[in-house]
């Protein structure tokens, strides 16, 4: 703490997390406090005639009126450098694995430990020699954080000048790897970085400038990838009555995905899953790289048990290290599970604040909060100068993927419908999947996806992928048309091609959406979705065709083909055009027998 | 008993300044070094003493509710006595066998319990990466929960009903029936105990209760705390913090396993609810306070495992949907926070089905790492899969043959329905007996025989033909 400030406020109202203290002189809002004897953690956040309003992060029982309030002068901050992953952080980024070592099994009160390992020397590169002139965003050196990223050691976004010592060799975050001059318009001086540096949670980290999304974000999820893709730097939502399966959805978000950094957000959650997450993601590979995904993740658990307020915070601090991933030139990858239980911690705190509640008790400010931190979202151009020295601009991404969870499963609820207007990108999950247990439930009546990518498929897929998920659509749309007439009268009343709809659509839904979360099937590569959506659209027309020469359906269901399309989702990644393409002949041959 | 330690004050502060009585909060004037969520001592104009806490506080005055209720307290007579000490209940070993109140006072007749500790009742939460996943299968004895929704070691798992319908039957059988198989089960007796919080419910179902654990040579390994119907609804809010903050330390300390029973959440809500009308705050969805969610989150997320300590918590939390309504906010913001539900179903029970449990809407989050090879049986999951999938195509059916009659139908149709049939007939409806998870999955394949193998899509072939009989 500041020795400096001089002034010490008294708390003289305490109501839940909201403690209000008088004789707090020069305190600026959102300046982070310590309240009490036990040294509590707070914020700011409203100031009124001498009188300062605090959100504690802790529970403040047993506090009293009269205990000390110290300001520390500084905002929320997040520290960013080596060693974030891998780490699982409560919402104040403290660091839980140490936490444990130091309190128990319990979270203690008033207890805080250095988010970066202190004491681990990390192998340090320069990129730059001294006399260079470097600006905001430039890498001063790398180090080699995991087997799959380099963490680049950027200049503060505030900062630019002459290099006038830098080091190479083994350190660890506190000590100095450079020295720089700053120019005179930078105030000048000098100053001496290290390898972390920290940033404001609640201020976005600055960019050059904004670009449009263009290429999806990959997740392994066959609907999502071929119905409702989300861009690399868009943004998502997926919202859900319990049991629909967003934890599970987002879970499998961070395995598989195509980023190169995960931040994983448990937002008022369940302890045991996190738990689920720490102890498998270790065993788990990346796809891509195969590297423990551990390694490219950070956790961050604030369980629904732990004090509301850091509930709030947890979604900022999880941002914050995703945009600072970002900024290196990474594609980074936020989950957020789930914002529902962040818009009922501001729903709490204004609450406790007294202040005028909007719709269904939430504050008025709930979109403006939820527009905000979806826009922190984004594909940008980096400060700095390019990593690559070929390209001339160093790109990187956050994309934001939100669960929601809408009391009763209803989806008109401020926090679905606030979300909904900022998120590109809505996977609605439905109760009746998933009592069906069809998942991912996510229903493809009501999702969509407001990006157009069929130019990148086009060409890193193949031409006519954009065609085939139309069609496919197109067949799923129809068949939720016939079973309204089938729940009227029956299947008997329909003719012949329109029962052929209906046993497509079938397989369709069962060998191409439903896809286990657990079991082999749990990730498939974006050809491998190709050629199983190629294989049964193809296994249609055929059948249309054939049903034209008055082949009856019950011959056609009955091809043993059918049950080899059933089994394309066990083929493993790597032979999956051979063997596809081996089941696409068997049902060509099929159909010329019929 | 529930219990406060003195703070090393020269005397302890007594204040004649109560200014406001109003329901079951009190206003208390002219206060100086009052902490929030103090327990307060109130000693009522006939010399009475009962408890509160300090719910609000400022420089001039503080707001208190009280947990016995406010009847007979006056405002020029009645005297505030400040502890300076959070909630606080006296545990020990011996409180097994006995029967607490909502307060966990001793009501049964015996001595007062010495206590080893004393532990503040709003416990800490578990720091996350110390907890470990639960993943120890633990039978019931009941086909729907063992084959489709496996209950695990450190679980919370609440079971939605309605009024009328048998909870409490189903959670007593689970409470005698339940043990660990499998590869978690010790060679020998691993130490159990049972944590009963009673919270509102009436003489009738208490009797039930303790027969229960009587007949069943239960009883001295169970705490009992009962808050019936007609205690005073604010010590609702006790109970539930009490009975975890016993169910932690016997499990976390003696390293038992500990099975916390809760009934019925709904009663402790009303309670929740009648405090935060009462102290004028902002309502939410149909009057429940805004922070419901991470009250019931603060109670329900004290169960699980610790790295490294034998103990474990797991939680049957019963609750009862008004008018049947999933979607209120009580059973809605319970299934946000425990990991699943067992839901039951007026229909199954009008049927005469026991226990009437509607499968397609419960779910158990934890089933996946409680089963299979080892644990259950190799089949399981897709076993569980299948039925699942054909109950719910059966389901369907029923409706369109209300519509249609049965004549409109398939053959392939028919078998469908007639499988739903005996499926809530002989599966899930097996009355009183106690079937252990091979029974269980037994009875399941001889559902299935009559279905051709072509049918069983979720099942992997090498099953088909070691199980199906058709298959052989």
């Amino acid at each position: 703490m500041n020795s400096s400030e001089s002034h010490v406020g008294r708390v003289v109202r305490i109501a839940g997390p909201v403690v209000r203290a008088t004789g707090l002189e020069h305190v600026r809002l959102y300046d982070v406090v310590r309240v009490g004897e036990l040294g509590l953690v707070g914020e700011v956040i409203h100031l009124s005639d001498g009188v300062t309003t605090i959100q504690v992060y802790e529970d403040t029982s047993g506090i009293r009126v009269g205990e000390p309030v110290h300001s520390t002068g500084q905002p929320l901050v997040a520290q960013l450098g080596p060693g974030l992953l891998g780490q699982v952080y409560d919402g104040l980024q403290r660091p839980l694995e140490s936490l444990a070592k130091m309190g128990g099994e319990f979270i203690q009160r008033g207890v805080s430990a250095s988010p970066l390992p202190e004491d681990f020397g990390w192998e340090f590169t320069p990129c730059v020699s001294v006399g260079d002139h470097v600006n905001a965003g430039d890498v001063l050196g790398v180090v080699s954080e995991s087997r799959t990223i380099e963490h680049r050691i950027m200049v503060h976004p505030h900062m630019c000048g002459h290099v006038e010592i830098i080091r190479s060799g083994e350190f660890n975050v506190h000590e100095t790897v450079a020295v720089i001059r700053l120019d005179e318009e930078a105030k000048g001086g000098y100053i001496e970085v290290t390898l972390a540096q920290s940033w404001p949670v609640r201020q976005p980290r600055p960019c050059l400038s904004r670009l449009a999304p263009r290429e999806p974000l990959v997740t392994g999820t066959r609907i999502i990838d071929a119905f409702f893709p989300v861009a690399k730097g868009g943004s998502a939502i997926i919202p859900g009555g319990f049991g629909t399966g967003k934890t599970v959805t987002e879970h499998s978000l961070a395995r598989w995905a195509d980023a190169d950094v995960v931040v994983y957000v448990g937002c008022g959650e369940r302890g045991n899953e996190m738990t689920d997450v720490l102890e498998e993601f270790p065993k788990l590979e990346d796809p891509r790289t195969g590297a423990p995904l551990m390694e490219r993740t950070v956790l961050i658990a604030n369980t629904s048990n732990m004090p509301v307020a850091a509930r709030e915070a947890s979604i900022y601090t999880g941002i914050t290290i995703a945009e600072y991933y970002r900024d290196m030139g990474y594609d980074v990858l936020m989950l957020a599970d789930s914002t529902s239980r962040w818009g009922e911690a501001l729903r709490e705190i204004s609450g406790r604040l007294e202040e005028m509640p909007g719709e269904e008790g939430f504050p008025a400010y709930l979109g403006a909060r939820l527009a905000e931190f979806y826009e922190r979202a984004g594909r940008v151009i980096c400060l700095g100068s390019p990593i690559n020295p070929n390209a001339h601009k160093r790109i990187g991404s956050v994309s934001v993927v939100g669960a929601v969870s809408p009391p009763g499963g209803d989806f008109s609820e401020p926090v679905t419908q606030n979300s909904m207007r900022v998120a590109s990108t809505f996977w609605a999950l439905d109760y009746d999947l998933s009592r069906r247990r069809h998942f991912p439930a996510i229903n493809w009546t009501n999702s969509y996806s407001l990006y157009d990518f069929h130019d990148w498929f086009e060409r890193n897929v193949a031409p006519d992928w954009d065609d085939l998920s139309r069609e496919a659509m197109a067949l799923l749309q129809r068949e939720v048309e016939l079973l309204e007439i089938v729940k009227l009268v029956g299947t008997d009343a329909l003719a012949e091609p329109e029962r052929a709809v209906l046993a497509i659509a079938r397989i369709l839904r069962e060998d191409f959406l439903q896809q286990s979360a657990f079991g082999a099937d749990r990730y498939c590569s974006i050809h491998k979705a190709y050629w199983m959506l190629k294989t049964i659209m193809d296994f249609y027309r055929r059948a249309q065709f054939a049903m034209e020469s008055k082949v009856p359906l019950e011959r056609i269901t009955s091809l043993p083909v059918v049950s080899d399309i059933a089994r394309m989702k066990e083929i493993e990644v790597e032979n999956v055009e051979m063997e596809i393409k081996t089941i696409m002949d068997r049902v060509q041959y099929s159909f010329g027998e019929l | 008993m529930l219990k406060t330690i003195p703070l090393p004050r020269l005397f302890a502060t007594e204040h004649r300044t109560v200014s406001q009585i109003k329901g079951p909060l009190i206003f208390v004037d002219r206060i100086a070094d009052v902490a929030y969520n103090e327990i307060v001592e109130i000693i009522s104009p006939d010399n009475q003493t009962r408890l509160g806490q300090v719910l609000e506080v400022d420089q001039q005055r503080c707001m208190v509710r009280i947990f016995l209720g406010t009847s007979g307290l006056g405002l020029d007579r009645t005297r505030v006595r400040f502890t300076g000490d959070v909630a606080r209940l006296g545990v020990s070993l011996s409180m097994l066998g006995r029967v607490l109140n909502g307060s966990g006072q001793p009501i049964d007749g015996g001595p007062p319990i010495i206590p080893e500790r004393s532990l503040d009742i709003n416990g800490l939460p578990i720091n996350p990466s110390m907890r470990t996943h639960p993943s120890e299968f633990i039978q019931t004895g009941i086909s729907a929960i063992d084959g489709l929704n496996t209950l695990t070691r450190g679980q919370k798992l609440p079971i939605f009903s309605g009024a009328g319908l048998p909870a409490n039957e189903l959670a007593a059988q689970i409470a005698s029936q339940a043990r660990v198989i499998g590869e978690g089960a010790g060679k020998h007796d691993e130490p159990f105990a049972v944590v009963f919080a009673a919270i509102g419910i009436t003489q009738r179902e208490t009797s039930f209760f303790m027969d229960q654990f009587h007949s069943s040579n239960a009883m001295d390994r169970t705490v009992l705390f009962v808050n019936r119907a007609d205690d005073p609804s604010i010590e609702r809010l006790l109970t539930p913090r009490a009975a975890l903050t016993a169910a932690e330390y016997l499990a976390f300390t003696h390293h038992r396993h500990v099975l916390a029973i809760l009934t019925d959440m709904t009663n402790y809500c009303e309670a929740l609810r009648e405090i935060s009308a009462a102290s004028e705050e902002v309502p939410g969805r149909r009057g429940y306070p805004g922070y419901m969610y991470s009250d019931l989150a603060s109670l329900y997320e004290r169960s699980g495992r610790i790295h490294g300590n034998p103990g474990s918590v797991t939680q049957l939390i019963i609750l009862t949907m008004p008018d049947d309504d999933i979607t209120h906010p009580i059973p809605d913001l319970t299934g946000y926070i425990t990991e699943g539900q067992i839901v039951l179903s007026r229909d199954m029970h009008r049927k005469g089905v026991y226990p009437p449990i509607d499968v397609l809407p419960s779910l158990s989050r934890l089933m996946n790492d409680g089963i299979g090879p080892n644990k259950t049986r190799a089949d399981h999951r897709s076993v569980a899969d299948q039925l699942y999938a054909l109950y719910a195509e059966g389901r369907d059916l029923r409706r369109l043959v209300a519509i249609i009659g049965e004549g409109a139908l398939t053959a392939e149709d028919r078998r469908v329905l007639d499988f739903a049939k005996r499926f809530e007939g002989k599966f899930i409806g097996q009355k009183r007996i106690n079937r252990d998870v091979t029974e269980t999955l037994n009875a399941a394949w001889d559902l299935l025989t009559p279905m051709p193998a072509e049918l069983l899509k979720r099942i992997p072939k090498e099953f088909i033909e070691q199980y199906h009989k058709s298959g052989r």
